[in-house]
């Protein structure tokens, strides 16, 4: 019995005029937490009733606490009739649950009704008495932290960082249930509200418990996501990084207090399994591993794919060291079996952080993901969900299988989706595959001793490019050079990530967002017929996204590709595809070869020139994008360079749809040329087709960015005006022409019209850039496609933005020759000294980095860390505006981001995680589907701010609409919307208002010239 | 490929001034496109006709949904719906509630009903006003009157109050109501040439010096009806005028005073009877409803024109006016000094406003 809640109900206002006759309202209100109900006395005759009622007590278990939501119900008294109701609001009183967040939940709460939509606003008091609870037996998982946030938060410091957790749960949807039939569409709603919402609490409370299993205290990069399968249920699931974190004491000092010792410790065991890696007939690309399993979820299962699945999950023992490089090749092995050892013995090494403390991330071997088509069958027994666990579980194995052919031991950047259609559903999972820094997985008594050595190691800017595999047996074709930046190290010639830029990468230019859009015709089948047909789309589909990204990727003249997100979504007859990444110029990367058209038939005059002519087009267009995106690299003589790689000569050509037949995916041939232009082979009109939607991509008028990833390459200075946005489109696809070419057509105007649009609307606010951009495609019916966008639009001062551009081009150009002047002076026994005092060293880019630091004056190495960090102080100090005076309503920010440009972040207050439905049956009335879904949004969004406000925030951090399913009935006159957004509410303080009290100023300033470097105390 | 549904939700609502424009003025979509492209938008922008169609809805829409709030202003400063700076708010009231001086002067001193609305059609045809701008602008005239009628204490006070308006724009709106509720005529086409500016101004200067609330600041209504005592005593004006002596003494007076400084002086002496007698015979009559509500018809009548035919020069007039009403003080038999100037200030202030072409 270890929890009082308090309720208050202070007074309503604006409340919907119930009694026609007398215009007014007797309003009372139901608190109701569990089974206990407590009611307001009735407030007669009025809009705005003062209540005042008493504190309502509920005393509950823990456990209650975490999984049911405070439902507040507010009523029209009636004397002869049934009351009829007038609104709800849910409250979910997990933020009081845990000592740093808020203390208690205050404010006006919209009241919302699922047909009406929010009727009025009701005023809230909210308190929780904690007691104590030393039963170690407990079910609940008070005071563990969840962040949605996939970086560590602002304020807090990573102590370890355990790894992944989920979890899921699964129900039956009450719509589909047999009473739905009799209900009114009202009561549907809220149950269905109501198990979602008791659902997502429990979820939570489970995750939590499996944390404080693993001794962490928090949940970092928590993503929940609901599955509605129809009839066959209802799935919540939850995946996260589980982390153990320190609360820095003041907001203003970022700067990690590296030797305190930390309180959670975890002793783990240790495990001296080595290196597996290098698995030769490993998945066929660089950038992505592809599965595509298909099994009708009774006991028979197809596997697709490859040899993947043969890769042996247990590592080979005595493998990986010797080829790990000339020098240093021991450490790396060392560096490689110490991770290992942290990470092998859990079951997935994975995380679904896309940024990370400096030194966290060591290598990147590129992307990894999985897919498999399910026939959901109905959930007989909701206490076990097994089916959907086995299916998860073995895409995670296979992702573990692919990041371990690509000879990482762990997966950053993770995250998992389904498309469900009928009873088809594709799970999909990606992310990263990463060598990490063990520092931060496991026991706090080495941190000590490693940390400053790692830090001060790492080479800046390149150490994240350098292949993690074995380049005498590579797991695929592809193209090494020596560091561009280093020459040390090997790198590919091309890079593609899930997560964000790491911010001490050194990038030349501004990046870009870019998208390969993807249409694919698909018969209609019934259950297995069509899981096959599915299965055996995918491939193309996959190989197809690829090609368009690379393509583009090469018109941009960038070689690296940071938050990539490929979604493949089902519908009736046909299958999306829609990637979206940042595209940037990598310094570290060699430079991308053009792209060279060649007509395979043989030609008459009249086709030569118009292969020419293309040809002209497109070179243009990469100058174009080049001279747009400001990337103009240091040239570096071949000298420097070093000679190239020999390596078999391989006709860097793309081989197009040869592979119908089969379904190999390791027959697909992705590879490219290292300088070698990137050839496209014009065959047939498809192909023609295909160059020409590359071209029409058009660039962002002038003054505008957009990247989908935190921030964006090459902007540093941010002022202060943010717009966050969702913008919905769905198109309706005629039917009569339906080919891919038609439907490819369409799709990609109607993504390029949406960001044309979005261009226009926040025109006011250049220059600014488009952050965080996310596309979200779903096929609600036959012929409608759906697509989603959030973004946040922010502004920045154009002038600081060129000189800084400028400065840093020149810095890594000096930087360039000094690491190269490096090399000679120091030679390499300095770092032999080294080691005997350090038990593991790191790595072997200890050894380098060593050097180049030394070299390196620390302001010139603060330039990128300024650069980089979304608040470089003082840039805003001057610019940002004067807080909004005697306004009534409080101003709560929303973004997508984990920050807020101008501004820190004091204090974490919670988890937001909100689930509305909408119903109407006056569609018309309303102004239509565009008028309803508008309102809709608009009410969501303030249900989201009024919650954040009640908990004393002005902010909503790592927002995110997760689900936003539409469906409209026009004959009936009718529509319905889900929607399910989650972020984090925070307090923040424009740093012009943040009083620097002169004794910190040195801190913080030494902070930033530490970053780079990280010369710890 | 038909777009079925396009909308776009900024967490602060996004207003722009221009399309904001052309919903007030009543166009419809296809309308306000047309509108913008002739503006010379597409090729400012380098957009496309699609994305500003797609855009003119959107706002449309929020205009739509913010309409609602707009008619009772404080419930737009406390919904959390939109969320709005409140330089925006302001911005978005002020304009709402902005009216087309020609259709001001179509139903100014017009009671507020029905009848009224009917005729909406007939004058936005000879406005040149959309019917859609005409109807918005009388609702907000009845809105705002519905609301401050009965209510206690300064009417541009109340006005500001409930609707949050500019100062200005308060004064102006007490203006509107003060006419509607005493229905002065000024659609006469002798009062064509009098502007909506021309009338608030009176409406201010009887407001502060005629109504109730000028002795009494403790009654209902008390702006909005003239003091009805004061009327009734503006009969003993008469005397001015009805008593031989006093009339000549009081021309002599003023003759004296001006000789030589007015250019028009032979013309004023010619005629001051007439005048003066048209000045006290209007306050005379105001006791009857009739007579009060032909009040600016009477003065341009009885003062203005006559003077405009002789072609007195404003200062002239100034002069005149001042002298006329401040000899009355030297008039020994005469004893309603205070009535006549709470009655002769308001009305020298009105007819020097009313004096010109």
């Amino acid at each position: 019995m270890p929890g009082k809640l308090k309720v208050k109900i202070v007074a309503g206002r604006h409340l919907p005029v119930m009694d026609r006759a007398s215009d007014l309202t007797d309003a009372f209100v139901e608190v109701k937490f569990g089974n206990t109900t407590f009611k307001t006395d009735v407030y007669l005759k009025s809009l705005n009733p003062q209540w005042n009622s008493e504190w309502f007590k509920f005393e509950v278990d823990d456990e209650d606490l975490q999984d049911e939501p405070l439902q507040i119900t507010v009523l029209d008294h009636d004397t002869y009739s049934a009351n009829d109701a007038i609104g709800k609001v849910y409250i979910d009183i997990d933020p009081l649950l845990y000592s740093e967040a808020a203390t208690v939940i205050s404010g006006w709460f919209p009241i919302y009704d699922t047909i009406h939509g929010i009727r009025g606003e009701i005023n809230v008091v909210v308190k929780v008495d904690l007691f104590n609870d030393l039963n170690r037996f407990r079910q609940s998982s008070c005071g563990v932290k969840f962040f949605c946030t996939t970086s560590i938060p602002k304020c807090y410091r990573a102590v370890i960082i355990h790894g992944f957790v989920e979890e899921l749960v699964v129900n039956e949807d009450p719509e589909y249930q047999w009473i739905d039939r009799i209900r009114t569409p009202r009561a549907s709603n809220e149950a269905r509200q109501r198990l979602i919402s008791l659902m997502s609490g429990e979820l939570q409370r489970k995750i939590g418990l499996k944390v404080l299993e693993m001794r962490g205290n928090a949940v970092v990069g928590y993503l929940q996501c609901f599955d509605l399968e129809g009839e066959s249920g209802l799935v919540v699931r939850a995946i996260g990084t589980a982390c153990t974190l320190d609360k820095l004491s003041s907001p203003a000092a970022f700067l990690p207090a590296c030797n305190s010792p930390s309180k959670e410790m975890k002793e783990l065991p240790f495990n001296e399994d080595p290196n597996p890696n290098t698995h030769s007939s490993g998945p066929s690309t660089p950038l992505k591993n592809q599965t595509y399993s298909f099994s009708p979820s009774k006991s028979y299962s197809r596997q697709s794919s490859s040899s993947d699945t043969d890769l042996s999950l247990t590592p080979k023992t005595g493998m990986g060291s010797g080829s790990a490089g000339k020098e240093g090749g021991p450490f790396k092995a060392l560096l490689r079996q110490q991770t290992q050892s942290a990470l092998e013995q859990r079951e997935f090494p994975f995380f679904t952080l896309t940024a990370f403390p400096p030194g966290f991330l060591v290598h990147v071997g590129g992307v990894v993901s999985a897919r498999s088509v399910k026939l959901l069958d109905r959930i007989h027994n909701p206490d076990e969900p097994e089916t959907r666990d086995a299916w998860w579980a073995e895409i995670r194995q296979e992702i573990k299988s692919h990041a371990k052919a690509l000879g990482c031991h762990a997966v950053v950047g993770y995250s998992e989706s389904t498309s469900i259609c009928e009873e088809v559903c594709i799970l999909s999972a990606s992310g990263t595959a990463a060598v990490l820094n063990p520092r931060f997985l496991q026991d706090g008594t080495v941190e000590g001793c490693l940390e400053q050595r790692i830090e001060e190691n790492l080479p800046a800017g390149c150490g994240f490019c350098h292949i993690p595999y074995d380049e005498l047996n590579m797991p695929f074709p592809a193209h090494l050079t020596y560091c561009y930046n280093c020459r040390k190290q090997k790198v590919p010639d091309v890079l593609f990530t899930t997560i964000d830029l790491p911010t001490d990468a050194t990038v030349v230019g501004k990046g870009c967002l870019i998208q390969a859009r993807l249409c694919r015709l698909k018969k209609k089948a019934q259950a297995e017929a069509n899981a096959t047909a599915i299965s055996n789309l995918l491939p193309f589909m996959e190989y197809e996204v690829h090609t368009q990204l690379m393509n583009k990727l090469k018109l941009k003249g960038m070689n690296a590709l940071f938050g990539l997100r490929i979604q493949i979504t089902v519908g009736e007859n046909m299958l999306m595809g829609l990637a979206s990444a940042t595209a940037v110029y990598l310094a570290a990367l060699p430079m991308p070869g053009g792209i060279q058209i060649a007509g395979k038939t043989p030609s008459d005059g009249s086709y030569e020139q118009h292969i020419s002519h293309m040809q002209k087009k497109i070179s243009d267009t990469i100058a174009k994008n080049k001279e747009l995106y400001e990337i103009n690299p240091p040239e570096i003589s071949e000298e420097i360079i070093g000679s190239p790689i020999p390596e078999p000569k391989q006709r860097s050509r793309l081989l197009r749809s040869q592979s119908e037949s089969s379904d190999e995916v390791t027959e697909l041939d992705l590879s490219h040329g290292k300088k070698d232009a990137f050839v496209l082979e014009i065959d047939d009109t498809d192909a023609m087709e295909d160059v020409h939607s590359l071209l029409t991509d058009v660039p962002p008028p002038s003054g505008f960015y957009s990247c989908n990833t935190e921030i964006m390459p090459g902007i540093n200075n941010w002022t202060s005006e943010i717009q966050m946005f969702t913008s919905v489109r769905v198109i309706r696809l005629s039917s009569l022409n339906l080919t891919n070419q038609a439907l490819n057509k369409n799709f990609n105007d109607l993504c390029e019209n949406l960001l044309k649009s979005l261009y226009f609307k926040l025109r006011s606010m250049i220059p600014c850039c488009l952050c965080h951009v996310n596309f979200t495609v779903s096929l609600p019916e036959d012929e409608l496609i759906q697509v989603t966008v959030t973004a946040v639009a922010i502004t920045f001062d154009k002038n600081q933005a060129l000189q800084t551009t400028k400065t840093h081009i020149e810095k890594s150009l000096q930087r360039a020759s000094t690491d190269n002047e490096e090399l000679l002076q120091f030679p390499l026994e300095l770092c032999s000294d080294s080691l005997p005092s350090h038990p593991f060293p790191p790595a072997k880019e200890h050894l380098e980095s060593a050097r180049s630091n030394s070299g390196i004056p620390a302001a010139q190495r603060a330039v990128t860390v300024e650069k980089a960090s979304p608040m470089g102080e003082g840039n805003f100090r001057n610019r940002s505006a004067p807080p909004c005076a005697n306004s009534t309503v409080g101003v709560v920010k929303m973004t997508p981001l984990s920050f807020i440009p101008g501004a820190k972040i004091t204090k974490y207050l919670g988890i937001i995680n909100m689930f509305f439905i909408r119903e109407t049956t006056s569609l018309r009335e309303e102004g239509g589907v565009s008028g309803f879904l508008h309102a809709f949004i608009a009410e969501v969004f303030a249900m989201v701010r009024a919650h954040v406000a009640a908990l004393g925030g002005n902010a909503v951090v790592s927002y995110i609409m997760k689900q936003c399913v539409f469906m409209e009935n026009p004959n009936k006159n009718q529509a319905q919307c889900l929607i399910n957004v989650s972020g984090d509410a925070v307090i923040f303080v424009r740093e012009s208002e943040l009083e620097v009290i002169s004794t910190q100023q040195p801190t913080a300033n030494c902070q930033q010239s530490c970053a780079g470097g990280e010369v710890t105390t | 490929m038909t777009s079925e549904l396009d909308i776009f939700v900024g967490n602060t609502t996004l207003i722009d001034e221009e399309v904001y424009r052309l919903w007030l003025d009543g166009y419809s979509v296809s309308d306000a496109v047309a509108l913008r492209v002739r503006a010379g938008i597409l090729e400012q922008t380098g957009a496309t006709a699609a994305v500003l169609q797609s855009d003119t809805m959107d706002h449309y829409r929020t205009f739509h949904m913010l309409e609602r709030l707009l008619h009772a202003p404080p419930k737009l400063l406390h919904q959390l719906v939109f969320q709005i700076p409140p330089s925006r708010q302001a911005l978005l009231i002020e304009r709402y509630y902005a009216f087309d001086e020609a259709f001001v002067r179509e139903v100014l001193g017009k009671k507020l009903s029905k009848g009224t609305k009917k005729d909406l059609d007939d004058i936005s045809a000879k406005t040149g006003i959309t019917l859609k701008s005409c109807r918005r602008q009388f609702d907000n005239f009845k809105r705002v009157f519905k609301v401050v009628e009965e209510m206690r204490g300064s009417l541009a006070d109340n006005i500001q109050q409930h609707f949050l308006f500019s100062d200005r724009l308060a004064r102006d709106y007490a203006a509107i109501v003060f006419f509607a509720n005493n229905r002065f005529e000024t659609a006469k086409k002798k009062l064509q040439y009098l502007s909506f500016g021309d009338f608030a101004f009176c409406a201010e200067l009887m407001i502060q010096n005629w109504t109730l609330g000028a002795v009494d600041s403790q009654v209902d209504d008390m702006d909005m009806d003239l003091d009805k005592e004061f009327l009734q005593d503006l009969k003993e004006l008469k005397v001015l005028v009805a008593d031989k002596d006093l009339l000549d003494l009081h021309k002599s007076l003023v003759c004296t005073a001006l000789r030589g400084k007015l250019g028009v002086f032979s013309e004023m002496e010619a005629n001051f009877k007439n005048l003066s007698r048209g000045l006290v015979n209007v306050a005379a009559k105001l006791t009857h409803n009739k007579d009060v509500r032909d009040l600016f018809v009477d003065l341009v009548e009885k003062f203005v024109e006559p003077c405009r035919s002789d072609h007195w020069p404003l200062g002239d007039v100034r002069l005149f006016l001042n002298q006329y009403s401040v000899t009355v003080h030297s008039l020994d038999g005469f004893r309603h000094q205070a009535l006549w100037d709470r009655y002769m200030d308001t009305l020298r202030g009105c007819l020097l406003r009313l004096y010109h072409d």
